[in-house]
């Protein structure tokens, strides 16, 4: 097995988290190829814009089945973190479905813009090895209009009005909905955890 | 809860960050790439980096330091300068950037923020207004304002536009007093307040800082999402450590 990958979901981040993993001293590279997931030692799926997108290209490419049935450790960011769940408001469309649960709007309120875009504080909800140095109050960057519930798979929430998920974990399967790769410290922290990552097999 | 973010902006021009006084006069201010980590170590938000140049002069923004710019800083940075099309943005955003900012070219051809919005999500594409009030006590917008020798006031009145702009699929709106841009009096706390209002994303003031209270006094009194500030932070009469400090001691909820 090698080392990381990062499946081109067509989104813009794509060279800030091969870059990101790069000032870690890891070389990542994009792949398209069910080959080179399947022989990667741990993948990335980055998403910026929205989910049907991103679903769209996973399915055009071939990759749905294989992350659906995948036995390493996977980090979805920011859209790539709503496509693991089982179906995204956003234009009513299937996930991959490796997450319990729908991802939903935000609501906005009085003083509660949408999209939520800055930084916020990340509340520790699970021991996780992926949150290994990040405090309770850890800043984080976000830019997003969608979230997943603080439900029973979040590890930290963040709150924007409503609480959501900024991370989640459950056995191999990770997702950050903030930037890791825009997240300054905290954001190189969960990049590093997740590359030393050891998940307990179910 | 979401912090209020301090964006120090970089104009470019000819691969170097230079400033002016009421777009005029510009001054070197340095290499872009060491401005650009220096302020991710003070505790920049974030930056925007705007192409004085491009605009005016018909090209399309420079793209090899935007590439260096990505390599060396890890928090958000949004480019703006000369983006017509979906596909410059798509260059610069794949040269690194995380946002594209469109100020003149969005006036000429509205329709380019919702061809934005679709190829990239509205998390991407920033509307930058440069806001002028006229005699009758309206404020209206102004174009090609990198140049002032090809400014144009194409007739908008400011709070039409930034609906129209929201309404189209900008994810925010930075908007530039000029008025009060350069002589550091402070931002036009009247005018942003009432952008704020009309306007359900978020609010990047612009235009006016000169001393701390004044970050102070838009966060309080008109609520913006993030303050931009060039030659203030430039020349070192702000730091933002210090500057976060005092924000916060005055309840503004910010990154330390």
């Amino acid at each position: 097995m090698s080392g990381v990958v990062i499946v081109d979901s067509g989104g813009a981040n794509l060279t800030s988290v091969q870059t990101a993993l790069r000032r870690l001293g890891v070389e990542a590279p994009v792949v398209q190829k069910p080959e080179a997931i399947a022989n990667a030692g741990r993948v990335l799926l980055p998403g910026v814009g929205a989910a049907a997108p991103v679903m769209g290209r996973l399915r055009e490419l071939g990759l749905v089945d294989l992350l659906r049935t995948l036995r390493k450790p996977l980090l979805g960011i920011c859209v790539g973190m709503q496509v693991l769940f089982e179906r995204s408001e956003e234009g009513d469309v299937e996930g991959l479905g490796l997450l319990p649960g729908t991802v939903k709007r935000l609501r906005g309120e009085p003083g509660i813009r949408i999209p939520h875009m800055g930084w916020n504080a990340l509340h520790i909800e699970a021991p996780s090895a992926l949150l290994a140095g990040m405090p309770e109050g850890s800043h984080a960057y976000f830019v997003h209009s969608y979230a997943a519930s603080a439900a029973s798979d979040c590890i930290a929430s963040t709150r924007h009005g409503e609480r959501f998920a900024a991370v989640v974990q459950r056995g191999h399967i990770a997702g950050a909905q903030f930037h890791p790769e825009r997240s300054a410290d905290t954001g190189a922290r969960l990049l590093r955890n997740f590359l030393a990552w050891q998940p307990a097999w179910a | 809860m979401l912090t209020r973010r301090i964006v120090p902006c970089l104009d470019v021009r000819d691969g170097r960050v230079v400033k002016g006084v009421r777009f005029r006069d510009h001054v070197d201010m340095g290499d872009i790439v060491a401005l650009a980590r220096r302020y991710r170590q003070e505790g920049a938000d974030e930056l925007v980096f705007y192409d004085i140049g491009a605009s005016p002069q018909g090209r399309s923004v420079d793209r090899d330091w935007i590439r260096r710019v990505a390599a060396v800083i890890d928090i958000p940075f949004c480019v703006a300068g000369g983006i017509r099309s979906v596909d410059d943005a798509r260059a610069v955003l794949h040269a690194g950037a995380d946002k594209v900012s469109i100020n003149t070219p969005a006036l000429e051809r509205p329709e380019l923020i919702g061809e934005l919005a679709d190829a990239f999500g509205i998390q991407c594409v920033v509307v930058g207004v440069d806001s002028l009030r006229e005699q009758d006590g309206e404020w209206r917008v102004r174009s090609h304002t990198g140049d002032p020798d090809r400014m144009r006031a194409p007739g908008r009145r400011t709070f039409d536009w930034i609906q129209e702009a929201q309404e189209r699929g900008a994810g925010e709106i930075v908007l530039n007093c000029m008025g009060s841009d350069g002589v550091r009096q402070g931002y036009d706390i009247e005018q942003l307040a009432a952008a704020r209002a009309v306007l359900a994303v978020p609010l990047v003031a612009s235009g006016g800082a000169g001393a701390s209270a004044h970050f102070v006094a838009v966060f309080a009194e008109a609520d913006v999402d993030a303050a931009l500030a060039a030659s203030v932070f430039h020349n070192g009469s702000i730091a933002i450590p210090a500057l976060k400090r005092e924000l916060q001691a005055a309840g503004v909820e910010v990154r330390l």
